[in-house]
């Protein structure tokens, strides 16, 4: 076989890109691409298992029988997709402990919503119809990467989250057409997720660091400002429908761009949350690593039992 | 404080009656048995399933994506494998 | 009290063994050991809650005061609740949770076998479909236990430690009430007392593959079928209810 030299193998990768040939586990790729994935997928995964916590938070007192089973689906599937995109991960080479470990030791970022406090049932509400809602902004898109495992994982994710949404978007309406008291409580909850929630999408194009790479390589596809106006413009509309208010003062339809306009971001704020000072980082880690040093002795324990009964591991379940 | 961890596993999944078992992911898993429960929970929890194949991830070998050129290429020009590469008279059907 | 009544009270209790066990299985949810087992604790979780949802439905139809599945499940107060002592267990570690699980999964899956063969159809039916969720629940904790069991050192005496503490509350589930005699006669309902030697055997069995010594203390708390429960039940309805006792009279 030649050997090529790593230019001609990087002109032949980004060939395939370009060709929308989606690129799979084994096939050689550039180091940069391979460790951005690892970076983009694991943070990914650590954003679906850290987010069960602030609506794990609300199962044990959700209002309704079929809202307690919505919401333990729901979150059930968060951890169903976490575990989707740990998979993708593993065919890069990333060991999911080694990742998990990584997020606990604070190397290693989720998405910094999850800081935010659920506060009161509304906010059931607001992170299905506004976080959701953003986060399949960002996902459908993924579901066309360049990296196959990764897309097929997106693919899952969006057929599953579909429903979350809805289910948010139920919720709030629900206390939106309620009693005074449940329109307050769910406009209380928009005024302090709304702005959480825009910044989603991640910092402006211009202060963004890996956009554009990231665009070349088709690892992300859409810009977060584009992302973001289709977040505002589509969201913008629902709560008017439901008689809530958007908080915030400067926003406004622009006729001429055919989009609203919308306040300036509090980036700070962004930054002091990813940086790990937001109301919930110390108490999402925590929770996190607890469960993980809980759990070892399970671990373990399966462990051991498998090694014993290796070659006959068909437990004896009598019937009765 | 990292324990070793639980074996990888590829699950594979027949749809429905009729169909081959697919690939749909992976999951880790002590045993088969915990691995094929898992899969159930995992990757068929909408009905996806009527039958699981759980496979750990050491066990499977696979081609070499850079002997893909001698591997598969060869393939290419036999199109006589294919039925379109035959002539059938007008008239003849059937075939 | 007529048939119908003990019928109500009767499906009731059924229902809020369900209710309870969900509830407290649903408090793993996003802290389970590994995540594939906090998904399958989750389903598990999810079953009991649709089967207490089911139950608590053809309950209200029989009840004489107007009543939806979800105001007897969160308007309804501590002595009301006739779940068993057993599933009102805090969860405390995975190795209560699941001898708690495989105690319960062996006596409700006994249960159910024989109360498909209800003379009320409504309730046969039920039985049918929870059977199907209570096999696989019961393959999952029995499982668990003998992994345990026979796991490590550390594994093998904390399962051991659970299945003897819990072992007291297993002798109420198999306690014929007497308010149900009715139903018994008509064959509505079944007697559970009749269920004992077979669950004993099939505990046995899985004890002994799991390399855990069978409990035998003689000792037993029972209560919960008259509504007498133990200081944890109050915390879990104070949870679960909250949001309908602080916002009464509203739609969710």
């Amino acid at each position: 076989m030649e050997k090529l030299s790593i230019d001609e193998l990087e002109k032949r990768f980004q060939a395939k890109i370009d060709a929308d040939i989606k690129i799979e586990p084994n096939d050689w790729m550039p180091e940069a691409y391979r460790k951005t994935l690892i970076r983009q997928i694991s943070q990914h995964a650590h954003s679906e298992i850290v987010g069960m916590l602030p609506e794990g938070n609300w199962i044990t007192r959700a209002p309704s029988l079929k809202r307690k089973a919505v919401l333990l689906a729901k979150v059930q599937d968060e951890a169903g997709h976490g575990l989707y995109l740990y998979s993708a991960a593993e065919t890069l080479g990333m060991d999911r402990e080694q990742s998990i470990d990584d997020l606990h030791s604070g190397k290693a970022k989720y998405s910094s919503i999850f800081n935010y406090p659920t506060l009161t049932w509304a906010d059931m509400g607001s992170i299905g119809w506004l976080v959701d809602g953003a986060a399949i902004m960002n996902q459908v898109p993924l579901c066309r990467c360049s990296y196959g495992p990764y897309a097929r994982a997106m693919v899952r994710v969006c057929k599953e989250e579909s429903f979350h949404q809805r289910q948010g978007f139920e919720i709030i309406s629900t206390l939106a057409n309620g009693t005074p008291e449940q329109k307050a409580m769910a406009q209380e909850s928009l005024n302090r997720w709304w702005w959480p929630a825009l910044m989603m999408f991640g910092p402006s194009d211009k202060d963004s660091t890996h956009s554009e790479q990231s665009m070349k390589w088709k690892i992300k596809r859409v810009s977060n400002d584009d992302l973001r106006q289709q977040f505002v413009d589509v969201t913008v509309p629902q709560a008017e429908m439901i008689g809530l208010t958007v908080p915030d003062k400067d926003l406004k339809w622009n006729e001429e761009r055919g989009h609203y306009d919308f306040g300036v971001i509090n980036w700070d704020e962004f930054n002091q949350v990813v940086q790990g000072n937001g109301p919930c980082n110390f108490e999402r880690i925590e929770a996190r690593k607890k469960a993980k040093e809980n759990g070892m002795w399970v671990r373990e324990a399966a462990l051991a039992f498998a090694e014993k009964r290796k070659n006959k591991i068909d437990i004896k379940i009598k019937e009765i | 404080m990292s324990t070793k961890e639980w074996p990888l596993w590829e699950v594979f999944i027949r749809s429905k009656q009729g169909l081959s078992h697919k690939h749909v992911g992976s999951l880790r898993a002590a045993d088969s048995e915990m691995a094929i429960e898992n899969a159930r929970d995992v990757y068929t929890r909408r009905l996806e399933g009527v039958s699981i194949w759980v496979v750990e991830s050491k066990l499977i070998a696979a081609s070499d994506p850079k002997d893909s050129d001698a591997f598969f290429e060869p393939a290419e020009d036999k199109i006589y494998r294919h039925p379109t590469f035959y002539d059938v008279p007008d008239g003849i059907s059937h075939m | 009290m007529n048939t119908k009544n003990q019928l109500y009270n009767y499906i009731l209790e059924i229902a809020d063994d369900s209710l309870i066990l969900g509830q407290r299985l649903s408090e793993w949810c996003g802290h389970g050991p590994i995540l594939e087992e906090d998904i399958a604790l989750t389903n598990i979780a999810l079953d009991f809650i649709g089967q207490a949802n089911n139950l608590y439905e053809y309950a209200a139809t029989l009840s004489e005061n107007k009543i939806t599945p979800d105001q007897l499940a969160f308007l309804r107060v501590d002595n009301d609740f006739k779940n068993a002592l057993l599933v009102e267990q805090p969860n405390r570690d995975f190795a209560y949770t699941l001898a708690r699980q495989f105690y319960f999964d062996a006596f409700r899956k006994l249960f159910f076998e024989k109360l498909i063969d209800s003379k009320d159809e409504q309730l046969s039916a039920i039985a049918e479909k929870s059977l199907k969720e209570t096999k696989y629940h019961l393959k999952h904790s029995s499982e668990w236990i003998i992994r345990l069991g026979d796991g490590t050192e550390e594994s093998h005496n904390r399962i051991q430690t659970a299945i003897d503490f819990l072992w007291k509350y297993t002798n109420e589930l198999f306690e014929d009430n007497q308010a149900y005699t009715e139903i018994l006669d008509l064959e509505l309902g079944i007697s559970v007392s009749a269920l004992k030697s077979t669950w004993l055997e099939y505990v046995h069995s899985i004890l002994t593959e799991a390399t855990l010594t069978i409990p035998n203390s003689p000792f037993s708390q029972t209560g919960g079928r008259k509504g007498i429960h133990t200081e944890h039940l109050g915390y879990l309805l104070a949870e679960m209810q909250y949001m309908q006792r602080a916002f009464p009279n509203s739609t969710w």
